[in-house]
């Protein structure tokens, strides 16, 4: 063996191999890089609303193809696509930012029917059933009806009025003698359309804000029941405990019944115990 | 090489041929371009709604539903089976592509291309060197490493940073900071490689190569013998080792261009003082005589060259 060892028997395979290594290495650092880049830009900005209908985010980041079609079909220009490093949802998907233009709640839901992919759930048919979001009153020390003033304007503008916003009665502490109508929004009604942000007559920042559902509601704990809500016992039928009944008893240490104690009592302690 | 390789670049057929058929197929492609990107902007500047949305889909007189298939495809890999409008307008832009030419999209419709074309026009005029050349087959890396990125983020991941749809898109709903990536393509091909990104790295471009592997459309060499080596169908061509096996082919050789590469932007056929080039369909089999070769002064080795 010679010089020749050293040359590869199969040079076109050889290079093969090292092209491919090479090409594959390059597509790992390149691709670890984009996979970071989407997992970063994939984060959705609390203020970003979704349009009616919107797969869960994982979902739609997977249907989306951004296309813009049911932001030139919304009649009210609601929708916008996001722009890079301006918008902070993901470049080119849908949103809209509820203080500045809220859903209008279109009947024809005409953003879910231009979708062509079904990142928007065709399964939507009426605007009641969406879930953009949900209101949150979340500046209560703001808030002119949390003051014990009367402005309402969020309950009255709410599509969904009494039954996404009801006003409740409270005492007004403050004055002592004047009640104040808290705005309290229900989640079973709202459809995070932000009507009532858009419409909160404070300057700057709403004191209603319509945020993502992810993160204005908490999971209900499994193990509480609400026994108002739901007839089900913690047990399936009545269980027969031991009664305690008057006279001597079995926890009447002083003057057992019917109870062999395991250790012999002083003399005297039998007639004059604590509870005696 | 002939003497003629010390004219400057598309010289001698405008020379001999006019202004309008030493550019003409470059003129009609920024049409084309122009045409493509006006369809969409009707809309938004005029309020005439022929195409709503933008390259990645579309809908057009409200019936006729466009996807790019490339998106699609990203889109079910990452777990999202898309409705049937999606689907059918993907099945229709991949038939058309399949059928025509599958890179037609990157010189004929693709915004990218004249931001490119303009980095390659200045890289020429400043005679840079070509900088970095990643190899053909890196674009088919690229392509399979967005895919793999999809399926495992879940995501359209090539949205994400896709410079074609945010230039697209920037242009009809608003850009934001999506101009700097286009610049970044720009001073990519300029400095750091010649024609880099649309036939080396861009993976848009590797799928449409792919979808139109066996497409009708194809520019030949049929009057391969009249060639007098001046070279500047080398010097345009944004993908110039296709043109040698045709070009260079032997008698027996086929004059077609047939790698999926070609993007059948027609400017070697614009160069071409003696008319070498010309369309045609990948069926042709005009006879194409090689070229007869002074054997005393035989022709130098531009394969290496290109």
């Amino acid at each position: 063996m010679s010089a020749t060892s050293t040359q590869p028997k199969n040079p076109a395979r050889r290079r093969f191999l090292q092209d491919a290594a090479r090409g594959t290495a390059g597509c790992a650092v390149a691709g670890m890089t984009l996979a970071w880049f989407v997992q970063d830009a994939r984060a959705l900005p609390d203020r970003a609303i979704r349009p009616p209908g919107a797969l869960p985010e994982d979902d739609f980041l997977a249907a989306c193809i951004r296309c813009g079609l049911c932001v030139r079909d919304c009649p009210y220009d609601t929708l916008v696509l996001a722009e890079l490093g301006v918008d902070g949802a993901a470049t080119g998907t849908p949103f809209f930012t509820a203080r500045d233009v809220p859903c209008e709640m279109c009947e024809d839901i005409p953003c879910v029917a231009a979708c062509p992919t079904g990142a928007l759930d065709k399964e939507l048919t009426d605007i009641d059933d969406s879930r953009m979001g949900l209101a949150v009153l979340i500046d209560q020390e703001n808030c002119l009806n949390a003051l014990g003033l009367r402005c309402d304007v969020c309950y009255r503008v709410c599509p969904v009025i009494d039954e996404a916003i009801t006003l409740e009665r409270r005492h007004n502490e403050r004055s002592g003698h004047h009640a104040i109508f808290m705005p309290v929004v229900h989640s079973d009604h709202c459809t995070g359309c932000g009507k009532c942000e858009k419409s909160c007559v404070l300057p700057g920042e709403a004191a209603i804000k319509v945020l993502p559902i992810r993160v204005a509601q908490a999971d209900q704990a499994e193990h509480y029941k609400r026994s108002w809500e739901e007839n089900t016992p913690l047990v399936d039928e009545i269980i027969d405990l031991p009664d305690r009944l008057p006279g001597t008893g079995t926890d009447n240490l002083v003057a057992p019944g019917g109870f062999e104690p395991s250790f012999k009592l002083p003399k005297g302690a039998t007639t004059g115990g604590v509870g005696q | 090489m002939s003497d003629n390789a010390t004219l400057p670049v598309g010289a001698e057929a405008v020379r001999d041929k006019g202004y309008w058929l030493a550019y003409r197929f470059l003129i009609l492609r920024r049409l084309s371009q122009a045409f493509f990107l006006s369809l969409f902007l009707l809309g938004p500047w005029f309020g005439i709604w022929w195409v709503k949305g933008n390259l990645s889909g579309s809908l057009t007189f409200d019936i006729l539903p466009l996807t790019d298939p490339f998106i699609a495809l990203q889109g079910i890999v990452a777990g999202h089976w898309p409705e049937m409008t999606a689907l059918i307008g993907a099945l229709i832009v991949g038939a058309v592509y399949a059928l025509i030419g599958g890179r037609l999209y990157c010189s004929w419709v693709c915004p990218i291309n004249p931001v490119t074309d303009a980095a390659s026009w200045l890289h020429r005029k400043l005679d840079l060197p070509k900088g970095w050349q990643p190899k053909r087959g890196t674009k088919y890396f690229m392509l399979a490493m967005v895919l793999g990125v999809s399926v495992v983020t879940g995501t359209v991941a090539w949205e994400f940073v896709n410079p074609i749809s945010m230039l697209h898109r920037g242009l009809i709903f608003g850009a934001g900071f999506a101009w700097a990536l286009v610049i970044g393509v720009f001073l990519f091909d300029l400095v750091l490689a010649r024609r880099g990104w649309c036939g080396h790295l861009c993976p848009v471009g590797a799928f449409y190569g792919l979808l139109g592997n066996k497409s009708l459309l194809r520019v030949t060499a049929q009057k391969r013998a009249a060639c007098d080596d001046c070279m500047d169908c080398f010097a345009v061509c944004p993908e110039m080792q296709v043109i040698t096996p045709a070009l260079r082919g032997k008698e027996a050789d086929t004059p077609l261009i047939l790698s999926p590469d070609c993007t059948n932007c027609g400017r070697c056929i614009d160069v071409c003082a003696v008319d070498v080039f010309h369309f045609t369909h990948r069926f042709d089999e005009t006879p194409a005589p090689g070229r007869v070769r002074d054997r005393t002064n035989p022709a130098p080795k531009v394969g290496k060259a290109a």
